[in-house]
């Protein structure tokens, strides 16, 4: 391995391209706990978006004016808006109205740092387009199999969780799969406060080591084997999801 | 009040439903004793389909009564699971949950609705399939199903959860021909067995063979019912004439 690491030292020396982030241990560290953080941003956005998403669909039905007109509203708000004027705003208005909390050094921090404050604009942003997708695989749903499921005794809910989500689902998985895919790159938003992420330490390193064309480079690679194994992953969810004589 | 055996299982009262300005019901009234097999035939658009919807209040009513074993369905305190327990439906279009296989299809209520052991479930539901003459096909997704089969599934599917009454809506009239039989065997079946049944029928022939009693609707009231005997013989309305002589 670290015959590995030396050949691009030798390659930086003799060529001139360098990549610190594989052969200097120090820049390594961070680069692979910005490519954590990024996965981890990831992975806790998706998950809370795509639970927004559900959830915010099943209250579009409901039979409650307001509560219908509450998610609209917030639907507007935040597909209307760009993310990261969004992202300011929870970190910057929202996140100096919260109160301070005492920290064990006996100082003052804030009530949510900036990894929560990225995961919670981020989530609401994604999910706005969420509930519109999981919106649209609902209403493909015919009327007549709700039926059916109400003539059977199923209450609305265990309609919405045992039937219409599931058939749904099927529906608006490739619609699904763009807008995480546009959630995985919008991460990068959380540079902007200051969240340690991919793009963030990739600074950090060109900073030092002022070999902005290489990181670039990297980046970008990067990014695309990052989203590549989403894609690959939802594909293959996709085809694990397709029921024998049912839709193309 | 509670319902006893001698009493109509259903008795619909005087019912007026309409749908906006229009007025597809207009004071309808009908008994079916425990048992009893009765056949709505009439032209399309006369409220038939509406009516039997009325039954398991998939439909709500402006006005009458409809009792099911003593339930009043026309209020607005009715508990729906109370009954559709007790009242079945198949649909002119199977509806069955395109999702689950045939035997999923058949067990999926009793666990989620009756909340019934699993075991106990799949050994009635198996059981079922095989009365509906189906074996072989537990597995089998909808889509991988004929017209007749899936009909025949979504019987088996209603009467898994052991309802009193069968609410048949033109169940043959989206099937293939040659279909057609197989389904109106397994009615034939149940009836014999003492099955409350309401058809909605085009199929005379049937009609005639098994039901009890003929009511011929029209317009949004019932014109005339009888035994199949006297009904389809000796008509005596010029409405059920004119019908009868277009259809035979």
């Amino acid at each position: 391995m670290e015959a590995f690491f030396e050949w691009f030292k030798v390659l930086y020396d003799e060529t001139g391209i360098n990549l610190p982030f594989i052969y200097d241990s120090y820049d390594r560290g961070r680069m692979l706990d910005g490519l954590w953080m990024t996965i981890k941003l990831s992975v806790v956005c998706l998950f809370f978006s795509v639970v927004i998403g559900v959830i915010g669909a099943w209250l579009q039905g409901s039979a409650y004016t307001w509560t219908r007109r509450f998610v609209n509203g917030y639907i507007q708000l935040f597909r209307n808006t760009p993310p990261l004027v969004q992202l300011y705003f929870f970190y910057f208005a929202i996140g100096s109205l919260l109160p301070r909390v005492a920290t064990e050094f006996g100082g003052e921090a804030p009530l949510l740092g900036n990894f929560a404050w990225a995961v919670i604009s981020l989530s609401f942003f994604a999910g706005a387009f969420n509930v519109e997708i999981f919106r649209s695989g609902i209403e493909a749903v015919p009327e007549s199999t709700v039926e059916a499921a109400e003539a059977l005794g199923f209450s609305r809910l265990q309609i919405y969780k045992d039937i219409t989500l599931p058939l749904a689902f099927r529906v608006i998985l490739p619609a699904l799969n763009n807008n995480l895919v546009n959630l995985v790159k919008t991460t990068t938003l959380a540079y902007a406060i200051a969240v340690p992420e991919m793009l963030y330490e990739a600074n950090q390193i060109w900073s030092d080591n002022v070999n902005v064309t290489e990181m670039m480079i990297f980046l970008l690679i990067a990014y695309f084997v990052l989203v590549g194994v989403l894609v690959w992953g939802m594909n293959r969810w996709e085809r694990a999801m397709k029921i024998p004589g049912y839709g193309a | 009040m509670s319902w006893t055996e001698d009493q109509p299982m259903v008795s619909v009262r005087d019912v007026h439903k309409s749908f906006g300005e229009l007025e597809v019901l207009k004071g309808v009234s009908l008994d079916v004793m425990k048992g009893e097999v009765i056949c709505i035939i009439g032209p399309s658009g006369s409220g038939k389909s509406t009516l039997i919807r009325c039954i398991n209040a998939l439909n709500d009513i402006q006005q009458g009564s409809i009792l099911v074993e003593g339930i009043e369905v026309h209020d607005k305190h009715l508990d729906k699971l109370e009954l559709r327990k007790k009242v079945g439906m198949v649909f002119q279009q199977y509806n069955l949950f395109p999702h689950k296989t045939a035997l999923e299809n058949v067990m999926m209520a009793p666990i989620r609705v009756l909340k019934e052991n699993k075991d106990d479930v799949e050994k009635s539901a198996r059981a079922l399939i095989k009365k509906v003459r189906l074996e072989g096909k537990e597995n089998s997704y909808p889509g991988e199903l004929s017209g007749g089969q899936q009909q025949r599934v979504a019987i088996a599917r209603s009467l898994a959860m052991k309802p009193d009454v069968i609410l048949f809506d033109e169940v043959t009239a989206a099937l293939d021909p040659e279909t057609v039989n197989e389904v109106l065997v397994t009615i034939k079946d149940l009836a014999e067995e003492g099955m409350t049944c309401i058809l909605v029928t085009h199929e005379m022939g049937f009609a005639r063979e098994v039901a009890d009693h003929i009511y011929f609707t029209d317009r949004g009231v019932i014109v005339e019912h009888g035994k199949p005997a006297t009904f389809f013989d000796e008509a005596k309305d010029p409405r059920t004439k004119e019908f009868l002589s277009q259809i035979l």
